[in-house]
């Protein structure tokens, strides 16, 4: 990556006719600015990418471990939502890289209608996850006291392990579905919890794109958001085949 | 000069503070707590890592209390518990991780690169509210209980076993990690994107590579630790068994998962003390660090291998012999950069012209006491050896003396080194030199009994012990109390100087750095004009140069 | 060094002792950590030697009154190339020295005699294989190699015994082994080295090394009566285990004579040796350690029984080298009334009675 180092001037006295009135005073250009921001903003992901890579790490050395287990409490889930759940993440990247062309292009409208779908289809997501959610409960698939292994020591009982044509597993294999619903919320719990920080900035962002913050050539705030949202995006795109397409036929 | 020192101060007759500074642009509190001048965030964590560490000395003193008889007789044995862990928290994540980075490195990298702040000031201050919060919260979380799981929060320990605050201090450490990736991110992008012209990365002070180095293991290594904390967390509340061998899980997942931070957090911590060491042994022998590009290179070299030695922590815990090799192998490897920095620092001096200043005292205590505390980690990182000294006093003892004997002194050294850059005046010279060696005095008899102790077989963590161990412990009390003494001198004098010492003009070491070529205390924008590097660091011929120029100015314009 | 000099290593060491800087000799590899121990303690000094002398050296050579001019320096790769390759060959030689006694430390011999031990918050229980229990004692006879045999009961614990230079933790879920052999009678601290909760500063212990006369008085007054095989058979007839794990040709579960040390092919393929931990794992998670050939329907005896329970289990199963003792539970687990419907009842998941030992 080029690193940029800018240019020999006074600034003792200088004014602001001569720059962006978006730069901030520390950077000596606006290069500069959009340079540092922007690779401030692909390191931060990449902590990202190293906080649920642990997750992951977990995720994977239990799945090895209990590969049985995972494969009958995988089956428990409805990979009909989840599969909208993605297409609905994909077409909300969609509508937010879409949001950062209008924010350059100036058309704030175009921006607006941009940002609130995207918003609107987090609400869609959160909606079905939403319903996921209380299905395990209700099923009493969510890890702690109130957990119960019926449906795997007994298919028959249940509709989804039945229909994905379960053999009833023994008790200390049983056990281990749990393991892999604590880390089914552990980790689309971890995801939710960013889709619902990033939904709070997409709020914040629909009433500044409202008074024309970004569309008067300044528009990095929504590109930087759009990263944000399109790691959310792909986290899913992980969790989804991990979690809900382990040994489907 | 015939005196031994190199001090250049300014005519105090006729010296004053320069009226506008980062100190006197703006007034009031909010000026303080809204402020996105790096200099004053740098002020505001030296003042509330200050704090910390007497939270932290004060644990500590009744650590060493309690030890002084062979029985648990002090306090109960929960409050014990609860006090060693609290020790090692604060300490750990209130105090070392953020001190050079917060204090010294948010106040000079900077001005190191010729820039006028860090790249992202105002995230520079969320880092100091996110860190003033999480400390609250383990303040907190201390007065209201405590917690007594050990800094380590060994799992099934703490997610069955206690009924502590875990997960308040958790949360603690959680937020306090987000202030220590930020920061470290903020230097990455500042030393990539912001340098002045003609700073190229091999002009770069040694100061600031070390930082560098920290910051990656700082971005890289504490989402680990979050996540690790997090997991702590949900098992506790929601009981997901992901560490619970009931349940399936392993207990020593936790560990790797916690090891895999902690243990580059200990060259986190180091690193920037380092780079500290660098700039001081340099200003105090006139002459450019020996082997600069070996010393830039062994800080990256340390983050990376850092990465991958964790397990060492876990030699005894049922992972496989042949995992044990590797990391044994690895933890050798790493060792080697640190050696390199210290020969070159022994040999900086060679042929140089040295003075003993303050800064210059507590890095000579740093180049024996770290030696001391790296050669012991040796022992340690042997798998053979590993085995009869690991958990024992042994383990407190090495870790000690590279933590206080290594970070804290280097600490103490910059903060002296950089006292009349920051606040524009000079301590007291004879009797920081005197705290100088009362702390290391204090320090090698609070410390050394305990590698004794330790390959004794005394293990950590014990309120009570043997009575045949007594002798030992009472000595390392002993030391504790000069120790304590040393570390509050400091305190008193510094504060005594900042209405009483003498003014220090801009560059009273004559150093060669950036920092050094413009006024004390700084401009709110470190620098009227925007400076040019044509020289290489450590330039001492180019400053001669410079402050002839200076000279000449001066009397042309007087005359 | 006590190959150089035995007469001077024993002074050294008995110095040492003597003035309570450094733990007694008393096992067979204690004394080979100890070269060890001191080589690096040596190449320290001499590197900090080397580093104040350096330091202190220059320091003085070149002070500003002395040499007011600095003379400015580049490096030297000679000097780097020294000071990295000298350290590394050092540490290296360490690592392989190190390696190769921390192998010793855990590999034990064969001819090695186990005693179990179970720690638990905050006390440490030691069975041994005739039947004698001991709490936060370990008595053990003269130059015969022990292999301690551990379990945690709850966390994370960490036998040490400073005396011997061995140290293990204790965790839960799993054995992990230790060995050593005493060289030397006495009694010498058994510390937990693992923080383990409130008090974990007391659970501390004492080893006591007898001469083998002494230690056989010792185990023929203290034994409980039972050996702990005994113990384990009584178990395995009060767990029904017979009902599938017997000689017979419909039998449902394989036969367990000779099991212990053998070379089993799992359902999954995996070729495995029947140790410890593997009998520990069958009896507590089954169905992932099945032989191949049967069909994977032992129940599990998790939270049924204690770990104490399991080392009881674990050692009949390892005394059963001959079917006799089988055919004997057989017949009289078959004769007991209420052992029928146990029997009939042990096919598939059906629940367990609770029995602890």
């Amino acid at each position: 990556m080029s690193d940029s180092t800018a240019e020999v001037h006074e600034y003792a006295g200088k004014h602001a006719g001569e720059h962006s009135p978006f730069l901030r005073h520390h950077f000596e250009s606006m290069e500069q600015q959009q340079d540092a921001t922007n690779f401030a903003m692909w390191l931060f992901l990449l902590t990202e990418v190293m906080f649920f890579g642990g997750l992951f790490t977990v995720y994977m050395i239990y799945r090895n471990w209990y590969y049985e287990a995972f494969v009958a409490a995988s089956h428990q889930l409805s990979v009909a939502l989840g599969g909208v759940n993605s297409c609905v993440l994909i077409t909300s990247s969609f509508t937010m890289a879409l949001a950062v062309w209008f924010a350059e292009q100036k058309k704030k409208t175009a921006l607006l209608a941009c940002l609130l779908a995207t918003f609107l289809l987090g609400i869609l997501f959160l909606g079905i996850k939403g319903v996921e959610y209380r299905e395990k409960f209700e099923k009493h698939h969510f890890p702690g006291s109130t957990y119960s292994m019926e449906a795997f020591t007994n298919p028959a009982s249940d509709a989804e392990a039945t229909a994905a044509g379960d053999k009833p597993l023994p008790v200390d294999v049983a056990q281990h579905t749990e393991m892999f619903f604590s880390l089914y919320f552990a980790m689309t719990g971890l995801h939710l919890l960013h889709m619902l920080a990033g939904m709070g900035i997409l709020v914040y962002m629909i009433f500044r794109a409202q008074s024309g913050a970004y569309t008067g050539g300044h528009f990095a705030y929504v590109e930087y958001f759009g990263f944000y949202w399109h790691f959310v995006d792909i986290i899913w795109i992980f969790l989804f085949p991990l979690l809900y397409l382990i040994n489907r036929h | 000069m015939s005196e031994a020192t190199i001090v250049k101060l300014p005519d105090q007759a006729t010296a004053r503070i320069p009226r506008d500074n980062y100190l006197t642009r703006e007034n009031g509190i909010l000026s303080w707590l809204l402020t996105q001048d790096h200099k004053r965030i740098g002020i505001l964590y030296l003042i509330s890592m200050t704090f910390f560490f007497f939270i932290g000395g004060a644990l500590a003193g009744l650590i060493r209390l309690e030890l002084l008889t062979p029985q648990s007789d002090l306090m109960a044995a929960d409050t014990y518990n609860k006090v060693f862990t609290m020790h090692g928290i604060v300490m750990i994540f209130f105090f070392l991780v953020p001190s050079v980075p917060g204090a010294l490195g948010n106040f000079f990298l900077p001005m190191m690169i010729g820039a006028k702040d860090l790249a992202l000031p105002k995230m520079n201050l969320a880092s100091w509210y996110l860190y003033m919060f999480g400390g609250a919260l383990a303040l907190w979380a201390m007065i209201t209980g405590g917690v007594d799981t050990g800094w380590t929060f060994t799992t099934p320990l703490s997610t069955h076993y206690v009924n502590t605050n875990v997960i308040t201090t958790g949360l603690a450490i959680f937020i306090t990690g987000f202030s220590s990736i930020f920061t470290g991110l903020n230097f990455i992008v500042t030393i990539h994107k912001m340098r002045a012209p003609g700073m190229t990365w091999f002009r770069l002070p040694l100061f600031v590579w070390a930082n560098y180095a920290a910051s990656v293991l700082m971005v890289l290594g504490t989402p680990v630790l979050a996540i690790a904390i997090v997991l702590v967390a949900l098992e506790r509340a929601f009981g997901i068994g992901v560490f619970d061998p009931t349940k399936g899980g392993d207990p020593l997942l936790f560990q790797h998962l916690f090891w895999f931070y902690s243990h580059p957090a200990v060259y986190i911590m180091i690193l920037p003390g380092m780079g500290v060491i660098s700039e001081v042994v340099s200003t105090f022998s006139r002459k450019r660090v020996f082997g600069y590009t070996a010393v830039a290179f062994s800080s990256v070299a340390i983050a990376v291998f850092g990465f991958f030695v964790w397990a060492h922590h876990m030699f005894i815990m049922g992972i496989s012999s042949y995992a044990v090799l590797v990391f044994s192998l690895l933890t050798m490897l790493v060792a080697v950069p640190s050696a390199i920095k210290i020969f070159n620092w022994a040999f900086t001096l060679y042929k140089g012209s040295i003075t003993f200043e303050t800064p210059m005292l507590y890095a000579f205590g740093f180049m024996g006491l770290f030696t001391i505390g790296g050669m012991t980690g040796v022992f340690l990182g042997v798998s053979g050896t590993d085995i009869h000294l690991t958990e024992t006093y042994f383990i407190v003892a090495h870790f000690h003396f590279v933590m206080v004997g290594g970070m804290l002194m280097a600490f103490l050294s910059g903060i002296h080194f950089w006292w009349p850059k920051m606040t524009g005046r000079m301590y007291p010279e004879k009797i920081s030199q005197l705290a100088a060696v009362v702390t290391f005095i204090g320090f090698n008899f609070t410390f050394f009994p305990q590698f004794i102790l330790g390959t004794l077989g005394m293990p950590r963590r014990y309120a009570s012990y043997p009575p045949e161990f007594q002798v030992l412990n009472v000595f390392s009390t002993a030391g504790a109390t000069i120790l304590g003494v040393g570390y509050l001198l400091p305190i008193l004098y510094l504060l005594w100087s900042l209405k009483y010492g003498q003014i220090a003009g801009e560059n009273p070491w004559q150093a060669t750095g950036l920092e050094w070529q413009t006024q004390s205390p700084p401009l709110t924008e470190n620098f009227a004009t925007m400076p040019v590097m044509d020289h290489e660091a450590y330039d001492y011929e180019w400053l001669e140069h410079q402050t002839a120029e200076k000279q000449k100015k001066e009397a042309a314009s007087v005359g | 060094m006590n190959h150089i000099s035995p007469v001077l290593w024993q002074f050294l060491i008995k110095w040492l002792t003597h003035f309570a800087v450094f733990p007694p000799e008393a096992s067979r590899i204690a004394p080979e950590l100890d070269a060890l121990y001191f080589f690096i303690v040596l190449v320290s000094l001499i590197g900090l030697t080397i580093v104040v002398l350096l330091v202190a050296g220059f320091s003085i050579l070149y002070n500003k009154q002395r040499h007011p001019v600095a003379v400015q320096i580049e490096g030297s790769t000679l000097l780097e190339a020294t000071w990295t390759i000298i350290p590394l060959g050092l540490f290296l030689m360490m690592f392989v020295w190190g390696a190769l006694i921390y192998f010793r430390v855990f590999t034990p011999p064969p001819n090695a005699m186990n005693i179990y031990v179970v720690g638990k918050q905050w006390m440490w229980k030691a069975e041994h294989e005739g039947g004698q229990h001991e709490i936060n004692t370990l008595h053990v006879p003269l130059n015969q190699p022990v292999q301690l045999t551990m379990i945690s009961q709850d966390v994370f614990h960490s036998l040490s015994i400073p005396a011997f230079r061995v140290k293990r933790e204790v965790i839960p879920g799993r054995y992990t082994t230790v060995w050593f052999e005493a060289t030397q009678v006495g009694t010498y601290h058994l510390f937990c080295t693992q923080y383990c909760g409130t008090n974990h500063s007391v659970m501390t212990g004492e080893v006591i090394v007898m001469t083998p006369q002494d230690y056989r008085a010792w185990l023929e007054s203290s034994t409980s009566g039972m050996s702990l095989a005994q113990d384990g058979e009584r178990l395995f007839a009060s767990l029904s285990c017979a009902a599938c794990h017997n000689t017979r040709p419909d039998a449902r579960g394989p036969s367990l004579a000779g099991v212990y040390g053998a070379k089993l092919t799992l359902a999954n393929g995996q070729k495995i040796i029947a140790d410890d931990a593997y009998l520990r794992e069958s009896i507590l998670n089954p169905s992932q350690h099945i032989t191949q050939g049967y069909a994977p329907i032992m129940p599990t005896y998790q939270g049924q029984i204690s770990e104490e329970g399991v080392v009881a289990l674990v050692e009949f199963i390892k005394h059963l080298d001959s079917d006799y003792r089988v055919q004997q539970t057989t017949t009289t687990t078959v004769l007991l009334p209420e052992a029928e419907g146990k029997a009939a009842s042990a096919q598939g998941s059906a629940t367990q009675q609770k029995v602890k030992p």
